[in-house]
């Protein structure tokens, strides 16, 4: 757009007017005064597609501050393409510092995942949310829904879990693993792997849940009680992996699996991709690292 | 039977605009008795049930349901929580239709656990024995319990949806119709099934029917309904042998061929 | 030896200038102005305007040129644009009667006062390519009427004089005008949020509704009371001001549908109303949404809710295009993660699977053996 000059539009600093802000402060604030409640807000049409994170985009902007150090994850990694995208969104429109050390972040915008390296008191860590109502597959009408959380009828959430047991002979939800919330609220803890889930429960951290698209925030409060769903005879469980990560050895963390030919063969690697460099740095080896460290940009 | 009621029906009375639903019914409920409300199609009977089973507000009357404590609370003033708690827990509503009753999409066993998960049951185990036992005594086979109910025959459904209400061990189950649109021997066995369940389970019942044999079997006491009103009403062998409002002695002479 | 995939900055770096490029196309083709899209891709302009909802032609040539062509794509550019634009204040409701009408036409009486007026339409052109644009030569120029036109009351205003149709209805005094850019949705809603969100919904996705109703989808008998396009004043109350301030004109495509009720326990029988009110020229659009807007009706009049477009929450929360792209398209964002659980879990299931298939074929061979 060469031709047309820059009269065009300016922004404000994150983008937001201050007026947005405040109502999406206010809807956040209502959030974490009752933890795991879905707060209706009037989402913003954002300069990115509504499913890519214009719900924690319109979070994350209400919330930042020049002085604000910025780390936006997706599947765990900071360099996957709508990461990049997010992050040189806000380093454009707030000019902030940004990182990709978890620990040094003050915001860790994030779509699918919680770093492996726990979260302390001070951090922020907000979540893209598609589809916020856990009851949304068992009841697609919203005025349902909303009675049903209202009067706290769950009795279907555990059907779908009953249903699970008898035919796969355990619970087969891996990730948007339902949870209950100070023995409240039902809330989806976004489309992480259940794996993540133990991470929620009484994280030092604040966590504020964004859904753009469907104009719903909610939050957990630090040190709020985050308890996944079961059956007392089946337990909640994580995934574990057979193996460490072949990069840095880790274990106990979130593996993506590669696949490294066209035989089939393949390696699991840490999906936080932050977490397995600093291993790396560490001197940690996994049986597939390369001979000597890649420069990180 | 208790000398205290367990529903007191007042002056009850539901208008669509100027239209009359029902009109000005009262009527006292024992519990582990069932009472029939019998009436061609838009006589009031399923109006009526509705506003008993809080499905629809009356438009004047009152009607008192005496919980588990002994208390009577006013049903249309009770909030939508407690009402709904009531349905799950307490009541039971067994649809003509068995599709508006039970969910086609999950389980068999998972129909009947449903409603114990909904008051906080959290032992798959127990649950799914609770199941079984529940299936086998509205005769479905126990390895049936995972099937959907979509591949159930009518009678299997209905069977299923009674199942399903049967298992909080409710004290009042409201039937519209619970024989319609089956099989006269299918019917039959239903209706076997029902008389036993509720005789054991010593079940107080508002069952509505058209069918004047379903009545008799069933019911200890019936009304009569025409136009909205109640026409007649007594124990249930007194009205069939010895009808005596006119309506009445058309509607057995016309449909119970003994 | 394997390394991890970086660099996804520069990838999309150079992603956005090959896009740059092929939006420019041929550099030997003259590059297209903003006057010319305005000028002859009017529809186009109309369209991102009406679902951009945003009322300017030259920011809709400008995303248009942005978008390649690609409608949604410039509607979400304007969309993300508007959402930005502070709030002054809220125009009086416009007089579609007072209209400077274009075109009007009704299907319900032969003629009326003001008459039937054609304007551009399409209708009853022969749809044949006219190679004669191709080589663009001159355009002769249109007939224009001499005189002030007469007064055009609305179809609807002629109807109501016998009580045969459903008044205007009255808002409460205090009554404020919905504002879903503002305000969070919640159902069930009022007509007013319910007719802006349509208003800004996919035509092609109320065009299929409205289709839907007619085909007996919730069949509502409709007749087209009167469509009209033409320019509304817009006027502005300012506190300080004791008249109403006005601001200009802007180009509007009304259609109010005319629909057969039997009347119910509250309303005698009457005419009912389905209305619809877009941005520009569009008569399709406007059709559409006064269909489904008499659709959504249903509960009000005590009708069953039996179709797809009676049904408020469906209609409305799948209606808005940029919406639906964007959630459409997020697919092929990463999900591997939760991809990675999934083929976990059924990696697992499969090996249950087939050792309890194998274990029962070892059963069944010892009790053959036996």
């Amino acid at each position: 757009m060469t031709a047309q000059p820059t009269d065009i539009a300016t922004y404000n600093f994150a983008y937001l007017d201050e007026q947005t802000k405040r109502m999406i402060r206010r809807a956040i604030l209502k959030g974490i005064a009752i933890p795991g409640y879905q707060v209706p807000f009037a989402s913003r049409e954002m300069p990115m597609p509504y499913g890519w994170g214009t719900g924690g985009v319109q979070v994350t902007a209400s919330i930042i501050g020049p002085d604000d150090v910025l780390k936006v994850i997706d599947q765990g990694a900071d360099d996957t393409t709508n990461a990049v995208s997010i992050r040189a969104f806000f380093k454009k429109v707030a000019n902030v510092a940004v990182t990709t050390e978890t620990a040094k972040a003050t915001i860790i915008q994030t779509r699918h995942r919680i770093p492996e390296h726990p979260l302390t008191s001070g951090q922020v860590l907000v979540y893209q949310v598609p589809i916020p109502e856990p009851l949304r597959f068992l009841e697609p009408r919203e005025t349902e829904t909303r009675k049903m959380h209202a009067l706290e009828e769950y009795g279907l959430m555990h059907v779908k879990l009953y249903e699970d047991i008898a035919r796969h002979g355990r619970i087969a939800t891996t990730y948007a693993y339902p949870v209950k919330v100070e023995g409240r609220y039902v809330m989806d803890p976004s489309p992480t792997p259940k794996f993540d889930n133990p991470k929620m429960h009484r994280s030092p951290a604040l966590q504020l849940f964004g859904a753009g698209r469907e104009k719903r925030i909610y939050a957990l409060p630090p040190f709020t009680d985050v308890v996944s769903l079961d059956f007392e005879d089946h337990p909640f469980e994580v995934q574990t992996f057979d193996q460490p990560c072949a990069l840095c050895a880790a274990e106990n963390v979130y593996l993506d699996e590669v696949i490294l030919d066209d035989h089939g063969d393949h390696m699991f690697v840490c999906s936080d991709t932050d977490h397995c460099e600093k291993r790396r740095e560490q001197g940690r080896r996994g049986d597939l690292a390369p001979e000597t460290m890649e420069p990180t940009q | 039977m208790s000398d205290v009621p367990l529903l007191r029906v007042s002056a009850l009375s539901k208008f669509y605009g100027s239209r009359i639903g029902c009109e000005n019914v009262s009527f006292d409920l024992w519990p582990g008795e069932v009472l029939a409300v019998v009436g061609e199609s838009g006589s009031g009977k399923t109006t009526l049930l509705n506003c008993l089973s809080t499905r629809l507000l009356p438009s004047s009357g009152t009607a008192s349901y005496r919980m588990r404590d002994g208390q009577f609370r006013e049903l249309y003033r009770m909030s939508e929580a407690e009402r709904r708690f009531l349905m799950r827990t307490d009541w039971g509503f067994v649809h003509q239709n068995p599709a508006d009753g039970l969910r086609m999409t999950v389980s068999a066993g998972a129909n009947v656990g449903e409603r114990l998960m909904a008051v906080g049951d959290r032992h798959y185990g127990k649950i799914r024995a609770t199941a079984v036992d529940w299936l086998s005594r509205v005769e479905i086979d126990e390895d049936r319990i995972d099937d959907e109910p979509r591949a159930f025959s009518g009678g299997m459904r209905q069977r299923l949806q009674i199942a399903r209400n049967l298992v909080t061990g409710p004290r009042l189950v409201f039937m519209d119709e619970p024989t319609g649109g089956l099989d006269v021997s299918v019917q039959a066995r239903l209706l076997d099934l029902l008389r036993g369940l509720v005789t054991d389970l010593g079940l107080a019942a508002i069952v509505v029917t058209h069918d004047l044999a379903v009545a008799r079997l069933l019911s200890q006491r019936m009304m009569v309904m025409k136009d909205g009103r109640v026409v007649e009403s007594g124990l249930t062998d007194r009205v069939l042998d010895d009808p005596r409002a006119p309506y009445t002695q058309l509607l057995v002479s016309s449909i119970l061929q003994v | 030896m394997y390394v991890a995939v970086k660099g996804g900055e520069a990838a999309i770096a150079n992603a956005h200038a090959l896009l740059a490029d092929r939006r420019r196309g041929d550099r030997s083709v003259p590059a297209l102005r903003l006057d010319q899209i305005v000028e002859q891709l009017a529809l186009g302009v109309d369209r991102v305007m009406s679902e951009g909802s945003l009322y300017d032609r030259e920011l809709a040539a400008l995303a248009i040129v942005q978008a390649r062509g690609d409608m949604i794509e410039a509607i979400f550019l304007i969309r993300a644009y508007r959402t930005t634009l502070p709030r002054f204040g809220y125009t009086r409701a416009i007089d579609t009667g007072a209209m400077l009408v274009e075109r009007r036409v009704s299907a319900t009486y032969k003629d009326l006062p003001g008459g039937q007026l054609l304007g551009p339409t399409f209708d009853y052109t022969h749809r044949l390519l006219d190679p004669g644009l191709a080589a663009g030569g001159d355009v002769a120029s249109p007939l224009q009427r001499a005189s002030e036109a007469d007064a055009m009351p609305r179809v609807s205003a002629i109807l109501a004089r016998e009580g045969l149709i459903e008044p205007d209805g009255d808002m409460p005094q205090d009554h404020i005008p919905g504002d879903i850019t503002r305000e969070p949705l919640e159902f069930p809603m009022a007509r007013d949020i319910r007719l802006q969100a349509l208003s800004r919904g996919d035509e092609g996705f109320l065009l299929a509704l409205g289709y839907s109703t007619q085909r007996g989808y919730a069949r509502n008998h409709p007749f087209v009371g009167e469509v009209r396009i033409g320019e509304v004043e817009l006027e502005l109350d300012v506190p300080e001001l004791p008249f109403a301030v006005p601001l200009g004109s802007a180009r509007v495509t009304e259609c109010q549908m005319v629909n057969q009720f039997k009347g119910s326990a509250k309303a005698p029988p009457q005419f009912t109303r389905g209305y619809g009110l877009v941005f520009g020229q569009s008569e399709r659009k406007a059709m559409a949404m006064a269909l489904c807007d008499r659709a959504l009706r249903a509960t009000e009049f005590g009708e069953d809710v039996v179709a797809a477009a009676q049904d408020e929450e469906f209609v409305i929360s799948h209606s808005d295009n940029v919406q639906a792209t964007g959630f459409v398209e997020h697919l092929k964002l990463p999900h591997y993660v939760d991809f990675q659980a999934e083929l976990d879990l059924v990696r697992r299931m499969r090996a249950e699977h087939d050792a309890r298939e194998n274990g029962g074929k070892v059963e069944e061979k010892r009790e053959a053996a036996e």
